[in-house]
């Protein structure tokens, strides 16, 4: 758990020397609490003090990134229960299941691998493969990695393990899974070179099982929770993420990795995983009906609440408008903005895009909210010098604020108000039938 | 080694509220179904089992829909021209309670007419909305809740431009409300108060916080809740509210699930790609708090259910 500059500063020599830069400890101590100078810039602490601040500094869900051929994913390092109390920051790595033994290894890694799909402007990608290793895993492993850069899981017993992590030289794979019965084999294997999974049948298991782990060497390890249906997986996934939290509890201080693959509804389990918690997520096969919407969900989900994707607020030229061509109004936050954008640009019909600064909020909530009203829409209107763009003073409103229109009209006399659809996938016909 | 976990003790609960009267409670309902109760965040059953279950109900509409995707007019076929056959239909598809969208086309003698077809084809809990423009509605639903006196339907949407003659009427025919707010904590809990204010007993109030689908403002309609469901055990009264949401009606809405066509290939088979859209949307918000979840198709009632029997097993 965090300690607090004053906690901090009991354990500082409290001389005032200032040759960290500080005027005094307590300054260097305050500093330090907020994360903003590093320890070594006191040149005095006792090795007591270091040990105690190193600990307490340490996340209390440990951070682990699996690195493949040149690309890498990270989990971990959560600091919240609910994203608005904060954010979520580490988005849980989507791996797709594919086996050694699989004729069609190649092709199929290459398909998920080569898939690329654009959400508002930021393109999305599966995060890697865990791989089974039931036949042999060097040659499968080279297939691989002529498909993909990306990480791996590895699945297997210790031998096709060991067989499988000397052929990922100078990659960091995540090996699955030690239990009871292999943990001293795989902390082994493990140690220094691999990310290591931990499976038990209950969380006290769990518990000891990963401290025996660590007191190995291995420092890196995710945790399998089991959990029979979502119940049970929320339940624990859960209570793992409170005892790292509020708990400070070390010993289930790691990521967890979900299996919705095995599920009944393997969307759905998804789903739940990617809100609840998980660190990795391995999916039955790729299939970009079922990837898209978790992929989605996953970047709805750790988007930082208090930063709303915004873009900035302007006129946007679409299909190469001329001066004849409408002129229409919305929002900046990003969502809104390309679902408009989209539309009209899929239409082929060529529109100037007023977007007015609305504060990144959408455009009823922008509205009720004050900051999408006749008098913002003006002055973006005048402030973006659309009149002297276009030839026809026309503008059109989205259709969730029909009620702006008279308000407009008295603050743009000279321009005609028009009411659009309420949802941007209908701008299309309306801009056919509605504006010639 | 022994394992503490952490427990959440918290002062306030969910309040319980029914809808749907039987014939013993003064109306015509086959049952009654009742939600909240919750005393903890959803589905942690090590903290406090879950009262009651979250409900599907499903969206019909007293006319056949003009504006809706292609993919629905498939599993529903010519019910959609009949909302007594449609409400039929939807009961067989699973539903708990029934959602009967009434359109601008309707006059009130054509709502009073569709509402008791309804009635008369299904014994579900009914619940019924008015077109969505403030005078339309309290002219529909005036008529509605005295045809329908004493069934306990929900009436909808009270809004805070619009929220007087519909609680007004609800209260002199024993119904209940459903209050709407976009997606905001203190506007929820203001509309309570007013609604609350007229006199609206507190157990006949259910909240609306509205989300947005799975890509298009999820993240806020799910914080919304989480944080209203947060408010409500700590304590705050004006948040003790059961949650209704329409997933389905914002699913629908968004082109990965409205159309097939014009697409991107890479957000692959359209069908599987929008029942997708529906579920996850569907299933984010009863995660964080969802006691009714309206949706549309009848395979995502099919997968929401099944996922909903799994989160209350204990």
């Amino acid at each position: 758990m965090a300690l607090s500059g004053i906690q901090i500063y009991k354990m500082l020599p409290q001389t005032n020397c200032k040759e960290c830069g500080f005027p005094t400890c307590l300054a260097f101590a305050m500093k330090l609490a907020a994360k903003q100078v590093e320890l070594s810039s006191c040149p005095y602490v006792s090795e007591e003090s270091k040990k105690q601040l190193a600990e307490s500094a340490a996340p209390p869900i440990r951070l682990v990134a699996l690195k493949g051929a040149g690309a890498e994913v990270k989990a971990g390092n959560e600091v919240v229960m609910f994203r608005h109390e904060k954010t979520f920051y580490n988005k849980p790595g989507l791996f797709i299941h594919v086996k050694a033994s699989d004729p069609d290894l190649a092709a199929k890694v290459a398909a998920a691998d080569a898939y690329k799909v654009n959400y508002v402007g930021m393109d999305f990608t599966v995060d890697g493969f865990a791989l089974v290793l039931d036949s042999d895993a060097a040659a499968a492993i080279q297939t691989v990695r002529g498909a993909t850069k990306r990480p791996l899981i590895l699945i297997g017993d210790a031998a096709a393990l060991q067989a499988g992590l000397s052929a990922c030289g100078g990659e960091t794979p995540l090996l699955y899974a030690a239990d009871a019965s292999n943990a001293d084999a795989l902390a082994e294997l493990a140690k220094g070179k691999a990310a290591l999974t931990v499976k038990a049948d209950s969380l006290e298991a769990l518990a000891d099982l990963t401290q025996k782990i660590q007191a190995k060497g291995v420092e890196d390890m995710v945790l399998d929770l089991g959990g029979k249906n979502l119940s049970e997986w929320l339940t624990r996934s859960t209570q793992v993420r409170r005892l790292a939290l509020k708990a400070n509890f070390r010993a289930l201080g790691y990521p967890v990795i979900a299996f919705p693959c095995d599920a009944k509804d393997e969307g759905l389990a998804a789903a739940q995983a990617i809100a609840k918690y998980a660190g990795f997520v391995v999916l039955s096969e790729f299939k970009p009906e079922s990837l898209y919407p978790l992929l989605v969900l996953r970047e709805n989900i750790y988007t930082d609440p208090q930063k709303p994707i915004q873009v900035q607020p302007g006129i946007y030229e679409i299909n190469q408008p001329k001066p004849e061509s409408p002129v229409l109004v919305t929002t900046n936050f990003s969502i809104t903005y390309f679902s408009v954008a989209n539309e009209v640009e899929g239409s082929g019909l060529p529109a100037w895009l007023v977007v007015t600064d609305a504060e990144g909020m959408s455009v009823l909530t922008a509205w009720a909210a004050g900051k999408f009203d006749a008098e913002r829409i003006a002055k973006a209107i005048k402030g973006f010098d659309v009149a002297s763009k276009v030839a026809k003073k026309r503008v059109v409103l989205p259709g969730h604020v029909a009620v702006l229109s008279g308000e407009l009209e008295a603050e743009l006399p000279d321009w005609e108000i028009r009411v659009g659809p309420r949802e941007a996938v209908d701008l299309p016909a309306f801009m056919k039938q509605a504006l010639n | 080694m022994p394992l503490e976990i952490p427990k959440d003790k918290w002062p306030g609960s969910v309040r319980a509220v029914t809808i749907g009267a039987a014939s013993a409670d003064g109306g015509t309902r086959s049952k009654s179904i009742t939600i909240g109760g919750q005393t903890t965040l959803p589905y942690l059953h090590f903290e406090a089992p879950t009262p009651n279950q979250p409900v599907v109900g499903i969206e019909i509409k007293s006319r056949r829909p003009e504006d809706w995707s292609t993919l629905l007019n498939e599993p529903w076929g010519d019910v959609m021209d009949d909302p007594a056959a449609w409400a039929k239909k939807a009961e067989e598809a699973g539903a708990g309670l029934l959602v009967l969208g009434l359109t601008l086309a309707d006059s009130p003698e054509d709502a009073v007419k569709a509402v008791k077809s309804v009635l008369a084809a299904s014994g579900l809990p009914l619940v019924v909305w008015g077109p969505g423009q403030a005078e339309k509605d309290n002219e529909l639903l005036v008529p509605v809740a005295e045809a329908a006196k004493g069934e306990r339907l929900v009436l909808g949407i009270c809004e805070d431009k619009n929220y007087r003659t519909i609680v007004a009427t609800a209260m002199a025919n024993g119904h209940l409300v459903q209050a709407r707010t976009p997606m905001d904590v203190n506007l929820s809990k203001q509309l309570n108060i007013l609604i609350s204010d007229m006199g609206m007993p507190k157990d006949r109030i259910i909240m609306d916080p509205t989300t947005g689908a799975l890509g298009y403002g999820i993240e806020y309609g799910y914080s919304v809740m989480e944080r209203l469901r947060l408010a409500a055990l700590q304590g705050d009264a004006m948040t003790q509210f059961p949650m209704l949401v329409t997933p389905g009606y914002e699913a629908w809405k968004t082109k990965e699930a409205k159309v097939g066509e014009g697409v991107p290939e890479t957000w692959g088979d359209w069908k599987t790609r929008a029942v997708n859209w529906e579920t996850h949307t569907a299933l984010a918000l009863i995660e964080s708090g969802a006691d009714i979840v309206v949706l549309r198709h009848p395979e995502s009632v099919a997968r929401v259910k099944a996922a909903i029997a799994e989160l209350v097993t204990a």
